[in-house]
Formats: structure tokens, sequence, C-alpha cells
């Protein structure tokens, strides 16, 4: 039996988590919240472990299934069940759900057990989004994660939380509306809301456009794509560590997982036609954007910007198979780039979740909590074992062969020269901006003299914080230099996918 | 056979990878003695069995061995492994790289004796010697980037060791940067190569490598190009970024901010020449394509003349070496634009003895005189440093190519090769090598001159004495290769039938001027014998004179030179203006733009109109709205009328 409702475990289980947690009641009985919130996540992750076992790597299907009729009147189910893309995806995110426990704990002061409540729904919400199979299902969770991203940057969040707060809010709450637009035209044409049912539906190129741009809205604010991408920054520099880590890490690539799981199996003419689109919005996203990280002079927004430029490539994998299918002799060879897509969706979290917390233990080390780069200076005096680590996670960000960063970016690069060369020189700009806007920050925070005296009285990190840093260490150099496992996960799946994605005429070939 | 080949060489480069982070994680729980024990002996072992494979793949004629360590990612019809080649070439560079870096290690036990972060250097040094054996083994270009990504990581990490000093960190951001520059070529290369080869394994793309040659690829709508034109000339972006090309070079000269036994390691025998050992290894590419051979002569000639030039006018002994370096570099570039590749490899080991050898030679000076470096505050210490007077004098002759020292060998061969080169270009590159023999003594000496003749300048409060056993060591053991090698090699590198790099380079037949050389060879002896007949020589001789006689005999003569010709001397000095032309418009310029689109396009255009101008909208059609709203039954009554008047009208019409 515990096979069967395995998933609907890992996504309820933290939420009966945050409801004990809220339990316990005030701070003055804080550490049984953390105690609550950290056994939760562990338990999750290792939930993950006869997930990760009892997948078939081998099939395409959808597995783990579950389904129970919910809303009869529309045919509404709550229908559950992975496929290899979900699947990491879900392991990614108890394990980014537990890191985030535990930087809770040691960084968060007052309302712990709320803090720990929101972090929690918010993981069992995003384990819904990849797990649901109906449509409406996924809109609930999808909607359902926002209450209590958005609770959590008004509450525990800096000094202009409020704009930031209302801005993500709205932002991704009128991107969302249209999705639900479409969906409804869907369950229209079917008659149903399951997901699969909507693939394969021969509508007319006019209709698949105009569904595309309405799903269009709704994933590229999350991804965030160029030029809706400006909630990102403020949500990210208001948001509490924690939450900066959970919206890098997780939050972004729902946007991809929804172009993915809709836009590209759903409406392949439109994707196949509007490719251009895409694609010319992604190269804005990885030169310009990159620019712009450039000039920032506060560490998080700096890096929530490369984390917009970082899932360009992203996108950039994922349409650049059209063009590439053009050129290509067989579907075979657009594989390396919509693989390398999903590779960067995961890697990514590695690299950018770490830098965020290491902003946060900046910041919590500072008298005022400054994340500007001006007021810090000879780190790596003061924090030699903490600046090692970033030296890392910065290098990952740089895309350095070894890291988990740079896996997916190579592919990506690799695969574009066949479809469109100039796209692939485009693309390869990121080597020269990754490194200029990642290391000129890293010189600027941990090299040089010490810069003040509020820098000389910081000291290195404690265990909690280098336990969550070994943790994400691991993560990066296991990626980096053994990638084949995670690959082999997604294989078939994304075989399947790409596919399915492919217009008729182009399979053809 | 095959298979314990591979675990050896496997081996080889695991060695120092535990080294590295033994000293890396536990160098305080070993202490200086357990840190000199743990990176030391893998890397004296790795030499060995470097030897060991050298002694049967090159001696023993054992053919070449491939094999995979393990399957780094397979995507689609394409398979990515962490698999090693071991050829002629790949065995000749790691037995100069564990060499090398063996003499450095210990060398390092003298020169960083008393910082205080010795193990985190002894961990980075054992990381590059892993590195930059990933980078000579791999069979394959994923995993040469590896190891290509990683020696510059650890370049960076060891430019900007002292990160307190601001020019340090400053040199290494600048060295990371500008070699990456040149890794945008090699990616894209990459990329260009999977899609005409379908495979990234050097055996399959050489293999196919004739009938690319014939393929065009579109740039522009009908505008074609040579496929494997495009392919080279990436690549040899690539190169020029690693092997500090013009315009690439800008960043070599400031990585001397880096400790001494680094620049003698990765700045000068090892990481600088792999884009030198990229080339070589991509020679069944190069040859289809003489444009790209025409632009690797003219710039590495460039390279060779411009940059021997500036060695002539710097103070600060280290860069002196630096640019010699720069342009040492460019006699290889020269090589192998001219399809003697062999004599760049050739040039390329002889370099590694004699270039890390006045390195570490300078490396003793300057922990002699306590982190002095600059050559006016030198002068007279060859009686208090006899060994490292004659060894800094060994190297110095190597370089200047004064027979019989390993330089001459293999310079003379490069010089001798671009005159019977046909490959357009030529001419320009000949005149370049030639002036390069004039100046490489001029310089070399200046230095020799300046530090070790003459009258001391040396702060008389420091007690200058010779440098302890562990310094002299690797001094004498990279001495003796400076004077013997190039005689050794001269013959079964470059003119036997059957050549030490044998199939590991393919030369097209029309290319092939060594073959045209070997005519005329007559053994290293009578080679060194009958070095009066070439012009090189003399010029070379010449240089050492004016060197002399500029330096030692009328100093005051340079000083009026300089005032008479302030305008060539402010060029010299400005380094021909590229560092201001970087600085001013291309960070600058980035900077700019980055901010204009920030500033102006983000938080103007798309946040002030769009995003807060469409709340502000939805605000002010509130504000309006509300007005309406007044509460008061007579404006609700009215507004009614004023309807039910409009519907009334309008059904009536």
């Amino acid at each position: 039996m515990l096979h069967f409702s395995l998933l609907s475990i890992l996504i309820w289980l933290p939420v009966i988590g945050a409801i004990l947690a809220l339990m316990t009641g005030g701070d003055e009985h804080a550490n049984r919240a953390r105690w609550i919130a950290s056994i939760v996540a562990i338990a999750n992750l290792l939930l993950c472990i006869p997930l990760y076992l009892g997948f078939d790597s081998g099939s395409y299907a959808m597995q783990f299934q579950e389904n129970h009729l919910w809303i009869r009147a529309y045919d509404i189910h709550y229908a559950l069940g992975v496929d290899g893309i979900s699947l990491a995806m879900i392991i990614l995110t108890n394990f980014t759900g537990l890191l985030v426990i535990l930087a809770g704990c040691n960084a968060i002061k007052f309302r712990i057990a709320q803090y720990m409540a929101a972090f929690l729904v918010m993981q069992g919400m995003m384990i819904g989004v990849f797990a649901a199979t109906d449509a409406i299902l996924f809109y609930v969770f999808w909607e359902g994660m926002l209450i209590p991203m958005y609770l959590s940057i008004g509450m525990w969040g800096s000094s202009n939380r409020s704009y930031a707060s209302i801005k993500f809010f709205l932002y991704t709450f009128l991107g969302s509306i249209l999705m639900l637009v479409a969906l409804l035209y869907l369950y229209n044409q079917t008659g149903v809301f399951e997901i699969q049912k909507f693939y394969g539906l021969n509508l007319s190129l006019h209709i698949q456009k105009l569904i595309f741009f309405a799903f269009f809205f709704a994933f590229a604010v999350k991804v965030p794509m160029w030029p809706v991408h400006t909630w990102l920054p403020d949500a990210h520099t208001e948001a509490p560590s924690g939450g900066s880590v959970v919206l890098a890490a997780l939050m972004l690539k729902l946007g991809i997982y929804g172009f993915l799981r809709f836009s590209m199996p759903i409406v392949p003419d439109a994707c196949a036609n509007l490719a251009w689109f895409m694609i010319i919005l992604s190269l804005i996203a990885i030169v310009y954007i990159g620019l712009v990280a450039i000039v920032q002079t506060d560490m998080k927004k700096l890096i929530a910007y490369s984390s917009i430029a970082h899932m360009g490539f992203a996108t950039l994998g994922c349409f650049m198979v059209y063009y590439i299918m053009k050129y290509g002799d067989t579907y075979k060879d657009a594989y390396m780039s919509l693989e390398g897509a999903v590779v960067q969706m995961i890697s990514h979290a590695f690299g950018s979740g770490a830098m965020f917390l290491g902003v946060g233990m900046l910041a919590d080390r500072y008298y005022n909590h400054s994340r500007m780069i001006k007021d810090y200076g000879g780190i790596a005096n003061k924090m030699p074992v903490f600046a090692a680590f970033f030296m890392l996670f910065a290098m990952s960000n740089v895309g350095l062969p070894g890291t988990a960063g740079f896996v997916g970016e190579y592919m990506v690069i690799l695969s574009a020269f066949e479809g469109q060369a100039w796209v692939s020189l485009i693309a390869a700009l990121t080597l020269i901006l990754a490194a200029s806007y990642s290391l000129w920050m890293y010189k600027r925070v941990f090299f040089g003299p010490v810069a003040n005296e509020h820098v000389e009285v910081m000291e290195d990190i404690n265990w909690v914080e280098k336990t969550n840093y070994i943790l994400l260490a691991i993560g990066v150099i296991l990626l980096g230099i053994y990638p084949a496992p995670i690959l082999n996960v997604l294989h078939v799946t994304v075989d399947h996918l790409l596919k399915q994605s492919l217009p008729a005429a182009m399979t053809g070939l | 056979m095959q298979n314990n080949l591979l675990q050896i060489a496997t081996l080889i480069f695991l060695l120092p990878l535990f080294g590295s982070v033994a000293a890396g994680f536990f160098g305080k729980m070993l202490g200086k003695r357990g840190t000199n024990w743990v990176t030391i002996l893998p890397v004296a072992i790795s030499f060995l069995l470097s030897a060991y494979l050298v002694k049967v793949i090159v001696l023993d004629n054992h053919p070449a061995v491939e094999g995979v360590v393990y399957n780094w990612m397979t995507t689609g019809v394409f398979k990515f492994d962490v698999a090693l080649l071991i050829d002629r070439l790949s065995a000749v560079m790691i037995f100069i790289v564990t060499f090398v870096s063996l003499m450095v290690h210990i060398y390092t036990v003298g020169y960083m004796a008393e910082d205080p972060s010795y193990t985190r250097f002894f961990s980075y040094v054992s990381l590059f010697t892993f590195a930059m054996l990933i980078l000579v083994l791999a069979n394959n270009y994923a995993l040469m980037f590896f190891g290509w990504e990683g020696v510059g990581l650890v370049s960076y990490l060891l430019i900007g060791f002292w990160f307190k000093r601001e020019s340090a960190v400053f040199g290494s951001l600048k060295a990371f940067l500008v070699n990456r520059i040149g890794d945008i070529g090699f990616v894209v290369a990459m990329s260009a190569i999977l899609m005409y080869f379908n495979s990234l394994n050097y055996a399959d793309v050489f293999a196919q490598a004739h009938t690319v040659a014939t393929q065009k690829m579109k740039i522009f709508s009908d505008y074609d190009v040579s496929a494997m034109s495009v392919i080279c000339i990436f690549l040899f972006i690539g190169a020029m970024g690693k092997s500090a090309q013009v315009p690439l070079h800008v960043w070599l000269p400031e990585s001397m901010e880096g400790p001494t036994p680094i620049s003698a390691l990765i700045h000068a025998a090892t990481m600088v020449t792999a884009g030198i050992y990229m080339v070589a290894r991509m020679s069944p590419l190069f040859e289809y394509s003489p444009i790209t051979l025409s632009l690797v002569l003219v710039i590495g000639a460039t390279t060779c003349l411009f940059m021997g030039l500036l060695a002539c006018f710097h103070h600060d002994i280290k860069r002196v070496i630096a640019y010699s370096t720069l342009s040492q570099l460019g006699y290889m570039a020269v090589a192998l634009g001219a399809s003697a590749y062999d004599a760049a490899i050739f040039h390329l080991v002889t370099h590694a003895f004699f270039k890390a050898l006045l390195f570490l030679g300078a490396g003793s000076v300057i922990i002699a005189l306590h982190h002095e470096q600059d050559m006016r505050k030198m002068g007279g210490l060859a009686k208090r440093m006899p060994i490292t007077y004659l060894t800094f004098m060994i190297g110095a002759l190597a370089v200047s190519a004064i027979p019989p020292f390993a330089g001459f060998y293999s310079k003379d061969a490069i010089i001798e090769a671009v005159h019977l080169s046909t490959t357009p270009g030529a001419h320009f590159a000949y005149f370049c090598v030639l002036a390069g023999a004039f100046i490489t003594p001029l310089y070399s000496f200046r230095a020799v001159f300046l530090t070790f003749h003459g009258k001391s300048h040396v702060d008389p409060h420091v007690k200058v004495q010779e440098s302890s056993w562990v310094i002299l060591l690797p001094l004498i053991g990279l001495a003796v290769p400076s004077i013997i090698a190039g005689g050794m090699l001269v013959g079964p590198m470059l003119f036997a039938k059957n050549n030490l790099l044998g199939s590991s380079i393919f030369v097209l037949p029309d290319h092939n001027v060594l073959l045209e050389m070997a005519k005329t060879f007559q053994g290293a002896k009578l080679m060194a014998l009958d070095a009066g007949d070439t012009l090189a020589f003399w010029l070379a001789l010449s240089g050492i004179f004016v060197a002399w006689f500029f330096n030692l005999r009328k100093p005051e003569l340079a000083e009026k030179l300089k005032i008479r010709f302030a305008f060539l001397y402010n060029i010299m000095v400005q380094k021909y203006g590229f560092d201001d032309f970087n600085q001013l418009v291309i960070v600058n310029g980035t900077r700019r733009l980055g901010d204009f689109l920030y500033k102006t396009s983000d938080l103007k255009f798309i946040d002030g109109i769009f995003v807060n101008g469409s709340g502000k909208l939805i605000q002010w059609f509130a504000r309006i709205s509300r007005k309406i709203q007044t509460g008061y039954i007579y404006d609700y009554a009215f507004s009614m009328i004023l309807g039910v008047a409009v519907l009334l009208i309008w059904f009536l019409h």
C-alpha cells in the first residue's frame, strides 16, 4: 500500500509537519518547531530512496500512479504520477527542502514555527506540482505554493519586502490566470483534465499559437524570461535566504517544467513556428542579463540576475530542438539539446542555491545585515573555510568543467551549433560574462585586506552551515564529474517527450 | 600490456590529485613535513611512471594505447568518456610535466618555507599537475577541455595566492577572463567538430579529416567558408588564450604576481604551452586549413618579435622573463604555422627546461634579496650566489640559442623551417624570428648583467647568501637538460626516419619542411660546429655584445638614447597600449553597457513604465471610480435616470 501512495505521502507529510510545527506555538518552543521541521524534511528525503529505487528508468510511462475522482461534475481527478524528469525534480525539491530547513534553524530568530511551516507547505506544494498528472490539480498546487512564498517574503524579508512580495504575487498570478484559460479551453476540446490527453490534439496552428501564448505568460514569468523578469531580483533581494534558495533552486524550474510538460507536447506546431521568438528571448537572457549582472552592487541581486541568465540556457535548449531538427538527420541529434536543458534545470539548483545561502551567512554576520558588495572585502582572511566553499560554488556558476554548472550549458552550446552556428557563438559568450560577474564579485567580497571593523569580527561557518555546504559541494562535484546516473534516469523520458514535442512533419525525417 | 599501460596512466594523473586533496583537507593535521611527503612523493612516483611510459611507447615502439576510464555521460547518439590516449606525443608531454612539477615541488619547500599558507600552496600545485596531466592524456576534446579549464582555475588561484595584495587579485581575475575569451573559441570549435564529425574523439575526428576538408559551411545566407577553417580558427583562438598570443597575451605579464615556483611551472613550462600542444595534437585538422596555418604563422611571428622587444624595457626580473616566455611561445606558434609541428614540440620541451630554470634562478635571487624583484636594486651577485649565477647563465645561454645549449637546436630548427616554408606569411615570419634571434640574447643577458655583474645596488642591510640545497637541487636538475637535451633530441625528434613523435603528428607532403631539412642534417655535433654559417648565430652574439655594451660598458649611453627616442621608449613602457585599450574600451565599455541596460532598460523602461506603470494605471482608475461612488442616494438615482435615458434612446432609435 505504501508503494502506491508514496507520492501522496511525499506531498502531504510536509503539510502535516507544517501543522504540527504551527501547533508548537510561539517562539518559546522554537526548538520543537525546529526539530519537527528537520525530522519531516529528513524523512521526506529518505522517502525519495524507495521512489528512486522503485522507478523503472526503462519506461517513459507515468509511474507510482495514484488516481481518485475528486470533482465528479467536471471529471477532475486527484491524479499523481512521475516520469524521469519529475522524479529528478522531486528528489531535488526534497534535497533543497532539507537544506532550507537546516539553514532556517540556524538563521531565523523570530516566528520560527511559522517560518518552518511556510517552507514545509511550500515543499509539499512543489512536489505536488511535479507529481500532478491532472491539469486542475496541477493548477491548484501551482497557485498553492505562491501563498507561503508570498508570506515568507512579506514576513521575514528585508526593508522593501512589501513592494517585492506584492510584485512577486501579482506578476506570477497574472501569468497563471492565462494558463487556466488555456487549460479550460483544452478541457472543452477533450472533456477531461488529464494532461496526457491534451497531447496530440491536432489543433489548428492559429489556436495553437493562442494557447502557446497563454502558457507562455504563465511559464515565462516563472522562468523568468526577459522582459517579464523584473520581479525576480526584487523578490530575491527581499526574501529571507531560505526563500531565495527555494526561488532559485526550484521555483524558477517550474517555468521550464511547464514548457516541457505543457507547451511543447500540447502545441508542437506553434512551438516550432515560434521557436525563433523563444530563442531570441533566451539569448537576450544570456547576454543582456549577463551584462546587467556585472554591474550589480547588491550580492543577492547579482546572483538573481545570474540565475535568469542561466535559465536562458534551459529555455534555449528546449526550443533549439526545432532548429536542430531542420538540419539534423534523426531526432536523436536534437536530443542532447533537450536533455541539456533538463540537466541545466537540475544543476543550476546546486550552485545558485549555495550562493544564496552564502550571502545569507554573510549578511547574518554583518552588523546591519548588508548585502552590498562594497561593505565587504577580505572575507577570505576571516572565514577561510567559507571562502573555499564559496569559490567552488562561484566556479559552478561560472560553468567550470567538473562542476554541476558546466554540464547543461555545455550540452546546449554543443548541440545548438547544428541548428544555427550563430546561436552557439552568442550563447558561448556566457563563458566570459558568467566569469566576469561571479569572479569580480568574489574578488571584491573575499579578496584583499580586511575591509573594515565589521568584517574583522566575522567568524567562520559553524557546523550546521558546514553540513549544508558539504551536502551542496558533494552535489556540485558529483554532478560535474559523473552526470551519467542522472542522465540515465532522464533518457527514456526525454526521448519520449521529444517525439511528442516535434511536429509530425519533423519526426518523419 | 594494453590494460597495464592504461592503469599506469590513470595512476599517473590520480597520484597528484591524491596529494592535492590530502594537503588541501588535512594540511593542518599533517604539518609542513607531512605535506611535503604527501605531495612530493606522489609526484615523484608519477614522474617515474611517466619515464616508464616513455620507455615503452617511445623507445620500445609500443603502439599507442587508448582506453576508457569511465563513461562521463551518454546523450542521444553522443558518448562522452573519460578516456585516455597514450601515444608518443602524450608520453613526451607527461614526462616533461611531471619532471618540471617534481622540480618545482622540491623547490617550493625552500621558497615557501616561511609562508603561512604553505600547505594550501602545495595543494594547488599538485592540483595543477593533475589537471595538466588530464589535459595531455585526454583522447577527446571534452576531457581535454576539463584539463584545460582545470589548469586555468589553478592558475587563477595561484596568481591570486597572496590574496591580500590588490595587484595579485587583479592579475588573477584578468588572467582568468582573458583565458575565457580563448575558451569561447575552444567551445565553439568543439560544437563545430561535433556537428561535422559526430564525435569528439581524436581518433574518429582525424580519420574523417580529409573528407570534412572539402565541406563548406554557410555563415550568412549565401556566403560559404570552409568548415575546416572555421573549426581550426576557433581552435586556434582557444590556443591563443592559453598560450598567450597577441592580442590575448595581456594576462601573462600580470600572472607574475603569483609566487615564483608557479611562474616556472605554470607560466613557463607547462600550462602556457598547452595551446601549442593542442595545435600540434590537432595537426591532422590544421593541415587542411592553409588559411589558419598562415594566421598561426603571422600571429606567432608578431608575438615573437614584439613581445621580445618589450622584455628589453622592463626592470622587474620576473616580468622580463615573462615577456621572454611570450616571445618563445611566439617561436613555437611560428613553427606550428610552418607545419613544423615536431620543431614546435621540440622547442616546447627545451623551453620547459631552460625557462623553468630561469624562473627558479630568478626566484633564488628574489628570496636571497627578501622579495626584491627590481633589477636596478641588484647587481654584482655572481660571487655571492655562485651556483644560482652559473645555472642562470646556462638558462640565458640556452634561451639565446648559443650552441651547444638546448635552445640552439630547437630555435635554429624553427628559423630554418620558416625559411623553407611556403605558407603565406612566411617571409614576414622569417624576418621576425631572425630579429628575435637578436633580441632574445639582448634581454636575457641584460638580465644576467644587471643582476649578477657590475656594481651592487643591493640594499646594504640585506645579507645576501646562496640559497639552500632544496632550491639549488632543482636548479641543477634543470640546468643539466638545458645543456644537453637539445643535442640529444634534435636528431631523433626532428630528422630521424621514425622520429620521436611519429604518427602523433600529421603533415601533408607538400608542407613537410622538416623532411627537406633532414636532407642536409648530419648530426647534432656538426650542426653546432656549423653554427657559424648561420645568420642567427651572429645575430645572437651581437645581441649579447649589445647587452654588455649598454648595461655594463656604457650605461649612460642607454639613458641618452632613452631621451633621444622618448616617443618610442614610451610606446614600449606603455606595452603598445594593449592594457589601456582593454581597460578603457573593453572593460569600461562593458560596464557602461551593463549600467545602461540595467538602469535605463530594466529599471526605467520595463519596471518604470510597464510594471509600475500598469500598477499606477490601476490605482488611477480606482481613484476615478472611487469618486463616482459617493454614497449619496441622489447621485445614484441621478445616474440611474441617466442610464435609463441612454437605453431608451438606444432602443427607440
